[in-house]
């Protein structure tokens, strides 16, 4: 029974790297760079969601309000995140990599490093170094086997969004148009931009994407471990690329299963070895499967007819 | 009547490297129009350039009486100007149908279904094999995907780089025989090849490439029986 409930926590944290990874994966398919500013954009979407429900709670409903306007009120808030957050996904893209879009990829790599401490240090600056108290969006567990087994909502909650995220997402790249002129960009930008592509705008909706993404990321793993600061969004952006790795990067189901691995995982690792190795047992797998499969579990090796 | 493709004294760089200098040409309606040259003469520079995907640094290059200067390659396609690329170029990962839809990209969607039909008549084994993902195609089919994939925008003009490039020669011929049933259909064609025995057979005109400029023009016929042309590009 403490092993389901280790497994439990492991699949709902893994969801979490699961929705993170899918931002690294789709922008590392279609503009071939690692975004290592995405797991910053996490922490900008838990700062916008934790003011919007401060605001709400604070100032727009009254004493002992309803559920339902409670219910609205985070759902707002996490609108509201998603859309700053996608907002800013666009304009990180616009301002700080499209000028780089013929430079060597060191050159972007380097960017994105730097774009990332400018968001931590950003937000540092804007609200503060001290850690907030972000309210989780719902609380309250589930108890099973009379009391033995306990799952939180929270997690519950998570790993109902990444399933309707992954099945949403990998339906919109398979069916739709805009999706399957994303992954003709991935393949090939000259042959998409001869198709009639807008190859910018692709690669921008892609940011779009992967941003409004972390916004929901930010706002479950601030629900989780409610402390959040600048560094909130750092080591599980880390940890989330890691996944995408893992699983094979540029692959979207590559990147649900490599988050769901890497946070069952994790939980194991801290349960049954050692918490303060838990790291270190979880990038070891990541060096031995990279050993044996360079392309990750799911990555694709397709080969070119000359 | 006003040709549909003007090249007139076109410039392309590589960095430093002067690739076209000053090459003018003419596309006329219904004409199949080639250009024939050595290896690095500059004839994929100049599609590549007519379609966006490089710039020039003067002249102009007018398709349809628009200079296509200013507009971004994207936009080009659906001007009705459609590249079949040096190589093919179709998207390996994605499965023929798809392919061809992205073809479509800039068409409504009906007449895309419409067009489906035409190029699946066109091309029988497409069809039988439009679920299969491109890079399981040979090379002949990819060649013959990459050219579906281009008359689904319907183009005005139909750009054709290398199609015989690494084809046996059976699969040449049938890639020719495809010019020119498009040919007889009223397709414009501008047609780019190092194999000049078979380009000048199907061309009304042809312009001859060396070294970024235009030596030799003439009618298809006359430059296959020009002494000059015969050594040096079709082999005594």
């Amino acid at each position: 029974m403490e092993f389901l409930s280790y497994l439990v926590t492991g699949i709902s944290l893994g969801s979490i790297y699961a929705i993170i990874a899918l931002g690294y994966t789709m922008v590392y398919g279609i503009a071939k760079m690692l975004n290592f500013a995405h797991g910053d954009v996490i922490m900008v979407g838990g700062y916008v969601a934790f003011y919007a429900t401060s605001f709400a709670t604070g100032s727009l409903l009254g004493e002992d309000p309803s559920d339902g306007a409670v219910l609205l009120a985070t759902l707002g808030s996490v609108l509201l995140a998603m859309l700053v957050c996608t907002a800013l996904g666009v304009v990180i893209e616009g301002l700080a990599y499209k000028p780089l879009r013929s430079a060597p990829s060191l050159a972007v790599l380097i960017t994105a490093i730097g774009v990332s401490y400018f968001l931590q240090n950003a937000a540092q600056l804007i609200f503060g170094a001290a850690p907030k108290n972000f309210t989780p969006v719902v609380s309250g567990q589930l108890t099973l086997f009379g009391g033995q087994l306990r799952i939180s909502y929270i997690a519950l909650l998570t790993v109902a969004t990444c399933l309707v995220i992954m099945a949403a997402l990998t339906t919109f790249i398979n069916k739709s148009k805009l999706g399957k002129a994303m992954r003709a960009c991935s393949e090939d930008k000259g042959a998409a931009q001869l198709m009639g592509i807008n190859v910018n705008g692709t690669i921008s909706m892609t940011f779009a994407i992967g941003s409004a993404l972390a916004a929901i990321a930010g706002v479950l793993l601030c629900s989780y471990s409610p402390l959040l600061q600048p560094t909130t969004g750092s080591m599980p952006g880390i940890k989330a690329f890691t996944a995408a790795v893992f699983g094979g990067i540029g692959s979207v189901p590559g990147a649900f299963l490599g988050g769901l691995l890497l946070g069952i995982i994790e939980s194991l690792a801290q349960a049954y070895i050692s918490t303060q190795l838990s790291n270190t047992i979880m990038f070891a797998v990541l060096i031995v499967v990279l050993l044996v499969k360079p392309a990750g579990l799911l990555g694709k090796y397709v080969p070119e007819k000359v | 009547m006003a040709p549909i493709l003007q090249v007139d004294n076109i410039n392309v760089y590589y960095g430093s490297i002067h690739a076209i200098k000053g090459i003018s040409f003419e596309v006329n309606e219904g004409e199949i129009v080639t250009l024939i040259g050595a290896n690095g003469a500059g004839k994929s520079t100049t599609l590549n350039t007519i379609a966006g995907l490089l710039r020039s640094r003067t002249g102009s290059i007018t398709f349809l009486g628009e200079n296509l200067a200013k507009i971004p390659a994207h936009k080009i396609v659906s001007r009705g100007l459609a590249l079949v690329p040096e190589g093919r170029r179709v998207f390996l990962q994605m499965t023929v149908q798809e392919n061809l839809e992205m073809g479509a990209y800039t068409q409504g969607g009906s007449s895309a279904a419409t067009d489906l039909g035409r190029v699946y008549e066109l091309f029988p084994r497409l069809k039988e094999r439009r679920r299969q993902v491109a890079g399981t195609l040979s090379g002949g089919e990819q060649q013959m995907l990459a050219m579906g994939r281009a008359l689904m925008s319907r183009p005005k003009l139909l750009m054709l780089d290398e199609p015989s490039m690494g084809l046996a020669p059976i699969l040449v011929e049938q890639i020719f025989e495809i010019i020119r049933n498009l040919h007889r259909a009223g397709s414009t064609i501008l047609l780019v090849e190092q194999n000049a025995q078979a380009a000048l057979s199907v061309a009304d005109r042809a312009y001859v490439l060396e070294t970024g400029k235009v030596v030799t023009t003439g009618s298809g016929q006359e430059l296959l029986e020009d002494p000059a042309i015969k050594k040096a590009y079709l082999g005594g």
